[in-house]
């Protein structure tokens, strides 16, 4: 899943706020009109589908023509007030905030904590050790599907939470990402601290996180995006129904409304909104993440 | 924390003689590390060991017992015509895929490091896919592709073309697949790609202007090469996602019409969870999908580090 990014300056210059090349004035006008009409073209394709899923999702589909329709006629809540009486719907989405939510806080948790102990404390086999973490960076999740089942079973979880939560929990590519950013808090203020008598959780808590700031930006985004739409391991360990999250709950509406597109929109739009909105606002942070971890 | 690799890891042992509490550690760093400790080996390395000892046994779908049968389970890979088609499919929507995925990005990431107009709003749009669920991304592909009802079908239409059998034809489901994995992968490359281009000094590029290289010049014998490590990082990263992909093509075609679409992911769990419920058979065929993962990121690593050693 995750590797270490290339060594590239990413984040001493943020990348959508990178200066570009300094010879385009000598771009001329025809080319710069070329340059924005191809673009234009690209993000007519990529939104196309987000296009469709709105439009689609605010349509009634049972007076669906079989002309193609871009243009809709009249905008409708049916697809909505028809799932939502019919299925738990907005329990999947408190489902998926609940899981999502813990999850994150103990991603983190238990990523900063880590990632401190591996820049800034001494202690013997740090380095095998984060070694040994990193590596376990790169075990697919198809890999111990049947294992991780029978452990989970095993602890009585499956067909709650806590079997998505604990493993969920479990990623390790927050601790390399913290570690590389604590290790760009000077020594010298944890040493000041330690000399004002101050103890290690202290200091954890009162000077090395309220500096990580972006550290804690880029860790929730990255966990809430990545627990939001997880699909396999929830997809094995929640059975019941009113337990689904959203992905689990989408794939499951798959199968009651195979042709009702309508209906199917309106709940992928629903799963989706959350996060286009978070990514809409937190741009920035997503892309260093995605920049720096290679997570995708 | 630029330089993001493995050659930074701590090193107690050389950390310098200025160091004056060389020998004493400090005790809470067990308190600190053990909680990320604790979860990755009970729910990473463990399941990983297990793994392996599951792919040689068999395990009865209903009580979980578990028979020790040797070599059984790849022995039954060797002559399984599905495992072929999912390895070869695998391989191809790896072939494809990465290329692709790569160059679209690439061009996108030249294309919008040049000045503009609206080149942030034009990057967003392309980042959008990447934070959609690949099941919410299936979904809206199974709409797009439906063959009576769905958009493109429709479009094709209007335009007087021939309709394309998007799912129920093993060659244009596989495109359909390849198609909206593209979708959500150029702007992952995009955002490596960009970064990249930090990297290439803007000094280069005016020397070699002054000197009279045109931009295909200036592109191909400095951005190019100047951009090696992000590609090689690309191509390894897109090869372990492709080799892994799942929610899309579970979603999207379901590995069908027959087997067409079939991926090692999709089979892995099919195997051991659908109704078959062969678990042992599942952990063997995920301990393929691990040693290939093993090997490219393997690759990864130690290009990374004999660079560093080089810088």
């Amino acid at each position: 899943m995750t590797l270490v990014a290339p060594k590239t300056e990413v984040s001493s210059k943020r990348i959508d706020e990178a200066p570009a090349l300094r010879t385009a004035g000598r771009h001329s006008r025809a080319g710069l009109v070329v340059r924005i009409v191809v673009s234009v073209v690209v993000c007519l394709v990529m939104i196309f589908p987000f296009y469709v899923l709105v439009l689609t999702a605010f349509t009634d589909t049972t007076v669906f023509s079989q002309q193609l329709q871009l243009i809709p006629r009249a905008l409708t809540l049916v697809n909505y007030t028809k799932v939502l009486d019919a299925w738990p719907v907005l329990s999947w989405f408190g489902n998926s905030v609940i899981i999502t939510v813990i999850t994150t806080v103990l991603t983190v948790a238990f990523s900063t904590l880590a990632g401190y102990a591996f820049a800034k404390l001494k202690f013997p086999g740090a380095g095998v050790l984060f070694l040994a973490l990193l590596a376990t960076m790169m075990i697919p999740s198809q890999a111990t599907l049947v294992p991780l089942f029978r452990i989970v079973n095993g602890m009585d979880l499956v067909g709650t939470f806590w079997a998505v939560i604990l493993p969920g929990a479990a990623g390790t590519f927050g601790v390399f990402l913290a570690r590389q950013f604590m290790l760009a808090i000077p020594t010298e203020v944890i040493e000041a601290a330690k000399i004002d008598g101050a103890g290690s959780v202290s200091i954890f808590l009162r000077i090395v996180l309220p500096l990580s700031k972006p550290l804690l930006a880029v860790l929730t985004l990255l966990s809430v995006m990545g627990q939001w739409n997880d699909f396999l391991w929830p997809l094995i360990v929640l059975r019941d129904p009113v337990l689904f999250t959203l992905p689990i709950g989408l794939q499951f509406l798959k199968g009651q409304y195979t042709t009702d597109y309508g209906a199917l929109m309106a709940m992928t739009l629903l799963s989706v909104a959350p996060l286009v909105i978070l990514f809409l606002v937190f741009q920035r942070y997503f892309v260093q993440g995605l920049a720096t971890t290679g997570i995708r | 924390m630029s330089a993001a690799t493995l050659d930074t890891a701590p090193r107690p042992a050389t950390s310098g003689p200025r160091r004056r509490r060389r020998s004493r550690w400090d005790r809470s760093a067990i308190a600190f590390v053990a909680p990320t400790m604790i979860f990755a080996i009970v729910f990473l390395l463990v399941p990983m060991v297990l793994a392996f000892a599951y792919s040689f046994a068999e395990i009865a779908p209903l009580s979980g017992k578990v028979t020790w049968v040797g070599f059984a389970n790849y022995v039954t890979m060797l002559t399984d015509p599905t495992f072929y088609r999912a390895l070869l499919n695998t391989v191809l929507f790896i072939v494809l895929v990465v290329p692709l995925s790569l160059v679209i990005g690439l061009a996108l990431a030249v294309l919008l490091n040049s000045v503009m107009p609206a080149r942030k709003l034009f990057r967003t749009i392309i980042y959008l896919p990447l934070v959609i669920s690949g099941v919410a991304t299936g979904l809206i592909g199974t709409f797009l592709y439906n063959e009576t009802i769905g958009v493109i079908n429709k479009a094709l239409l209007a335009l007087h073309l021939p309709t394309v059998p998007w799912q129920s034809e093993g060659g244009p489901a596989f495109a359909s697949v390849v198609l909206v994995t593209l979708w959500i992968r150029v702007g992952f490359t995009m955002i490596i790609y960009l970064a990249g281009l930090q990297a290439v000094p803007v000094e280069l590029q005016e020397a070699a202007s002054v000197e009279g290289a045109n931009a295909w010049q200036r592109f191909r014998y400095i951005t190019l090469p100047l951009l090696g490590p992000s590609t090689f990082f690309l191509l390894i990263m897109s090869v372990i996602y492709a080799f892994q992909v799942f929610d899309t093509v579970f979603v999207l075609t379901g590995g069908g019409p027959g087997s067409a679409t079939e991926v090692l992911g999709t089979y892995a769990y099919k195997t051991a969870f659908g109704p078959a419920r062969d678990q042992g058979y599942g952990a063997a065929i995920g301990v393929v999908i691990f040693f290939f993962t093993l090997v490219f990121t393997v690759l990864q690593w130690r290009t990374n580090r004999t660079r560093d050693e080089v810088a």
